[in-house]
């Protein structure tokens, strides 16, 4: 029957050393998202406003991200840039191949956003005397925000949980981490089941912010 | 006073306006009728910049309106204008709608353009609905409340295309109070309109399009009393 006897201390004992692994887990799916963020609007508004090569970027940057696993977007720029000579540290790897993989899923989401704004939002910001630039940071951005903070949401949780790949290119977050101490005291399972635990907390502690930061932010 | 020369206005091969020529002056309320695509929106939007002409002048205030040299955003803040879709903010509240022009297009304080706002929504018989988002406001309520929002930026015209076309029968007369109430005031206002009680009572003259051509333009009582143009006559028979 069932005779594995479960150690629990040697994951308490280095329980900080896991937690500040998932702070490092949370700094890097952060600031892929602020990247993905940041880089997902640009791809989107270049498909929506452009043409040529340009345009023809953003779509094939768009679909590699959407289309491909992510485990392989990661290998790209871990093992892929390394056969040209660049060589990226595990944190970067990590950063970058999130980053890619958000914008390309955010431009989708942004996209949609813009294009769910009527064409008169604008037209009456204009006819009021507000410069393109005022009427789209003031009248149709907060409104294309608002469209996608749910699924900006969704893409934070999914960041988090996508990172964990990032043991793969030997990479320290909490998933390194664990792996790293799991085979050093050969308490596996106990340690996998306590970095589930660890992401469950996370994950739920963000989707519990993103409500009440909703709650704040849209009051209409 | 508003000046329209010679405008003609396409849409690619499409000829949409066909040689216009019209004065609006000061306190004057004209009001344009005419069948569905015979240009009377893009007469409105070619006057306050939205489109583009291609032969002819538009001037206001003695600005060329379509010069290369003039600042567009400064000839909108002199012509507000109302939609045929109510297109209130929908992420601001009432006061914010009206508000938020003048803060950040004309410069003025949070405190100046609260104040403005609330005169404006007073105006229009908003008052009760200060801090209610659009959402919860009947058509009629966001229509006035565009009005509102127009007025807060203290413009020398007016121009309307069908406020009150997209309403419910039933909301369409506190639409029209509203707008007889600028005319009494004296606003000067283009009134594009199907409703054609409001045509004739209210406006000075009437102007009849017809394929991109003003076809008649005179007081009330010449163009519905005693209209010259056969597709005038063919027009108002329909609606009436
Ligand atoms: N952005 C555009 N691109 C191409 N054609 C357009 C555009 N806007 C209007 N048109 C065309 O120009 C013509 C005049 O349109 P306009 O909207 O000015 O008519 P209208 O008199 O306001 O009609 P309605 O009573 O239906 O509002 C129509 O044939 C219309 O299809
Ligand atoms: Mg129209």
């Amino acid at each position: 029957m069932f005779d594995y006897n479960f150690h629990w201390r040697p994951v308490l004992k280095t329980l900080p050393d896991l937690l500040d692994a998932a702070l490092l887990t949370l700094e890097v799916a952060i600031l892929a998202m602020l990247i993905g963020i940041v880089i997902g609007l640009c791809l989107a508004l270049i498909r929506l406003h452009m043409k040529g090569s340009l345009y023809w970027f953003a779509t094939s940057w768009v679909e590699l991200a959407r289309n491909t696993p992510a485990l392989f977007q990661l290998f790209f720029f871990g093992f892929g840039l390394g056969a040209f000579g660049l060589h990226l540290s595990p944190y970067l790897i990590v950063l970058t191949a999130l980053s890619f993989n958000c914008a390309g899923y955010l431009a989708e989401n942004f996209r949609g956003g813009f294009l769910a704004i009527p064409e008169t939002q604008m037209r009456s910001a204009r006819s009021l005397g507000m410069t393109a630039w005022q009427a789209y940071t003031r009248i149709v951005i907060p409104q294309v925000f608002r469209i996608v903070y749910h699924p900006i949401t969704n893409q934070i949780v999914w960041c988090v949980l996508m990172s964990s790949l990032g043991m793969l290119v030997g990479f320290r977050e909490l998933s390194g981490e664990t792996q790293f101490f799991a085979s050093r005291t050969f308490r596996i399972f106990e340690y996998f089941a306590a970095t589930a635990v660890i992401y469950y907390v996370i994950v739920k502690l963000i989707l519990v912010a993103s409500r009440i930061l909703a709650a704040r932010l849209f009051r209409y | 006073m508003i000046q329209i020369r010679d405008l003609h206005k396409y849409f690619g091969p499409l000829h949409v306006l066909k040689g216009i020529n019209l004065e609006v002056k000061k306190g004057e309320v004209l009001s344009v009728i005419g069948s569905s695509g015979s240009g009377k929106s893009t007469l409105l939007y070619c006057i306050n910049g939205l489109e583009t002409i291609q032969k002819g002048d538009i001037i206001v205030n003695d600005i060329h309106v379509h010069a290369k040299q003039t600042n567009l955003n400064q000839v909108r803040q002199k012509m507000g204008m109302v939609f045929q879709q109510w297109n209130s903010f929908p992420h601001l509240t009432a006061v914010e709608n009206v508000a938020l022009a003048p803060k950040i297009v004309k410069g003025k304080s949070k405190a100046e353009a609260r104040k403005i706002a609330l005169s404006q929504l007073e105006h229009v018989g908003l008052l009760d609905k200060v801090d209610a988002y659009p959402n919860a406001l009947s058509g009629g309520q966001q229509q006035r409340l565009a009005i509102a929002r127009a007025l807060a930026m203290e413009p020398d015209y007016m121009l309307f295309d069908e406020a009150t076309s997209a309403l419910d029968p039933e909301l369409v007369g506190e639409v029209l109070d509203t707008m007889r109430l600028l005319a009494e005031e004296g606003m000067t206002m283009i009134c594009v309109t199907h409703e054609m009680s409001f045509a004739r009572d209210v406006s000075d003259r009437v102007a009849f399009f017809h394929d991109g051509v003003m076809e008649e333009i005179g007081s009330p009582s010449q163009i519905f009393g005693a209209p010259q143009s056969e597709h005038t006559r063919k027009f108002l028979a329909k609606v009436r």
